[in-house]
This record gives C-alpha cells, sequence and structure tokens, in this order.
C-alpha cells in the first residue's frame, strides 16, 4: 500500500518536473526542474530495488551533469526570450509525432509476451538483499563478468574528459603565465650585474 | 493497487515521449534540447531497471549504469562545443549551426 502510494507520488513528480523542463521559459528553472526529475527517479529507483544506481544518479546526474547545465546556461550571455520564437507553431506537430510514439510504446507495453520470454530472466539472478546488498552484487558482477565492458566506459569517460579540455581550452594573447622552464634556466650570470662605481661620481 | 511492471513501462514512456515533445518544442535552444535527451536517457534508465527488478535479472542495472557512464560523457562533449560555438558566433541558434560547413 505504501510502495504503491510512494510510487504514486513519486511518478506524478518526476512526470511534472520532466514537463515543467521543456515547458519553462527560463533555462535555469528548467535545469532546476531536471534536477527534481532525477531525485524523484532516484527514489523510483530505491522502490525497484536498486539502491546503488539511485544514488549514483543522485551524484553522477544532479552533482556533476546537472551543474554542468546551470554552469553554461549562466555563463553563456543568451537572449533566450529570442530563442523561444516559433513555440507555438512546433507544438502542433511535436503533439502529433509524441502522441503517436506514444500510443507506440503503449502497445508495446501491452502486447502479448511471447511464451516463454526468450532469454529473459536468465541472466545472473539478483541476490536476496538480506545476504547480498544491491553494491556488492552488482560489484561482484561488474568486476568479473563485464570487466571489458566497465573498461571501455572508463575509456569513454576519459575521452569525453580529454574531449572536453581541448574544445574548451584556448590560449589568449596578453595573458602573463608562470613558464618554469624559463625560471629554471635563469642563472645569476645574466639575472645580476656587478658595476663598478668610481667614488664621488654615481652611475 | 499493486504496482507491476507496466506502471514502470508507462512511466517510462510517457517520460520519453515528453523528450521527444521538448525537442520539438524548443527547436531553437540547444540546451533545452541536451536536457530533452537527458530526460529520454532516464526514461531508458527506468525502463531497464524496472525489467532488471521484475525479471529478477540483475543485468539490466549493470547496463543501466553504463548508459548513465555515456550520458554523462555526451552532456560534457555537448556542452563543450556548445561553448566553443557560442565563443566563435555570438549565439547558440540551431538555425546557424548549418552555417559551419564541415
Amino acid at each position: 500500500m505504501i510502495a504503491a502510494l510512494s510510487f504514486y507520488l513519486f511518478a506524478t513528480v518526476t512526470l511534472l518536473a520532466g514537463l515543467m523542463v521543456i515547458l519553462s521559459r527560463n533555462p535555469v528553472h528548467s535545469v532546476l526542474f531536471l534536477i527534481l526529475a532525477f531525485f524523484s527517479a532516484a527514489a523510483l529507483f530505491v522502490l525497484l530495488g536498486a539502491e546503488f544506481l539511485a544514488m549514483v544518479l543522485i551524484i553522477v546526474y544532479v552533482g556533476a551533469v546537472a551543474v554542468l547545465f546551470l554552469f553554461v546556461v549562466m555563463m553563456l550571455d543568451i537572449d533566450y526570450v529570442q530563442l523561444r520564437e516559433g513555440f507555438a507553431q512546433y507544438m502542433p506537430i511535436g503533439g502529433i509525432i509524441g502522441l503517436m510514439l506514444l500510443a507506440e510504446l503503449i502497445m508495446v507495453a501491452t502486447a502479448r509476451m511471447v511464451d516463454p520470454p526468450i532469454g529473459l530472466g536468465s541472466g545472473p539472478a539478483i541476490p536476496d538483499a538480506d545476504a547480498v546488498t544491491n553494491t556488492e552484487a552488482l560489484g561482484r558482477l561488474l568486476y568479473t563478468d563485464y570487466i571489458y565492458a566497465f573498461q571501455t566506459a572508463g575509456l569513454v569517460l576519459l575521452v569525453a574528459m580529454i574531449g572536453a579540455i581541448v574544445l574548451t581550452h584556448r590560449k589568449r594573447p596578453g595573458v602573463k603565465r608562470q613558464v618554469i622552464a624559463d625560471q629554471i634556466s635563469r642563472t645569476a650570470k645574466d639575472a645580476i650585474e656587478v658595476v663598478k662605481v668610481k667614488s664621488g661620481e654615481g652611475i | 493497487m499493486e504496482i507491476g511492471l507496466f506502471h514502470y513501462l508507462a512511466l517510462a514512456a510517457i517520460l520519453f515521449t515528453m523528450g521527444i515533445f521538448g525537442i520539438f518544442l524548443n527547436r531553437k535552444n540547444v540546451i533545452t534540447i541536451l536536457m530533452s535527451i537527458e530526460l529520454m536517457l532516464l526514461a531508458v534508465n527506468i525502463n531497464l531497471i524496472a525489467f532488471s527488478s521484475f525479471m529478477g535479472d540483475l543485468t539490466g542495472q549493470i547496463f543501466a549504469m553504463f548508459v548513465l557512464t555515456v550520458a554523462a560523457a555526451e552532456a560534457a562533449i555537448g556542452l563543450a562545443i556548445l561553448v566553443v560555438y557560442f565563443r566563435s558566433r555570438g549565439s547558440i541558434a540551431v538555425d546557424d549551426i548549418n552555417l559551419m560547413k564541415g
């Protein structure tokens, strides 16, 4: 009963937040509603028994991705009112395509399953939550059967990191920087000069 | 009142449709389009985890994690491209992006 009530509560919050993401005028509000959608989706993950992924969702999405969006929205000086031109114009075509897609997805979800379901449930079973925690079960699977996929995911993140740095890094002229090679190669000979001064004359 | 697989699938379907709708609605604003894509990926994750939970198969959760990884990488690269593009043109209107030609 409580599980069902929580499902409906969090599902409603997720859907409303998702709707506000695409409808709100201010992109900052969009990002904040996106964060709300991620939080309620994380609550749904907990209801489904995937605690680790719920926490990862909050850490990765809210902590990294949403904050990145927020930074970019605030950093770029953009006239968002101008970008919203034609909002109502695209509404009908978008609505038609969206409703068609929704109808198709619902039809797929309600379709009769092939009996017995092919391959479903034949993978590694979810262990009893009292014996092995969700995190431990995931780790046992991830570091054994899926080790290559795991390494590839790490490689994808590395490439994304290097790519983002290379793309956004720029050399600006007229900025004084520390050049360590120049500092180290500097000797006393070219740094100071000893001048003999005749007494009573000055330089 | 029992919550079954279908409830979660319906939720994910509505969320995915919202993402598509958002792309059509905000055709000029790249940032909102990227956010709509994040919504769609979230719907995919809900699907994967719901199937994993109701079929008693842990593989779905593993793949949800990979989807999460790719989504984070995609957001980072997408926003980096957006910043570079804004620096060179001073606007992020989608209509102008075809001017780059290559």
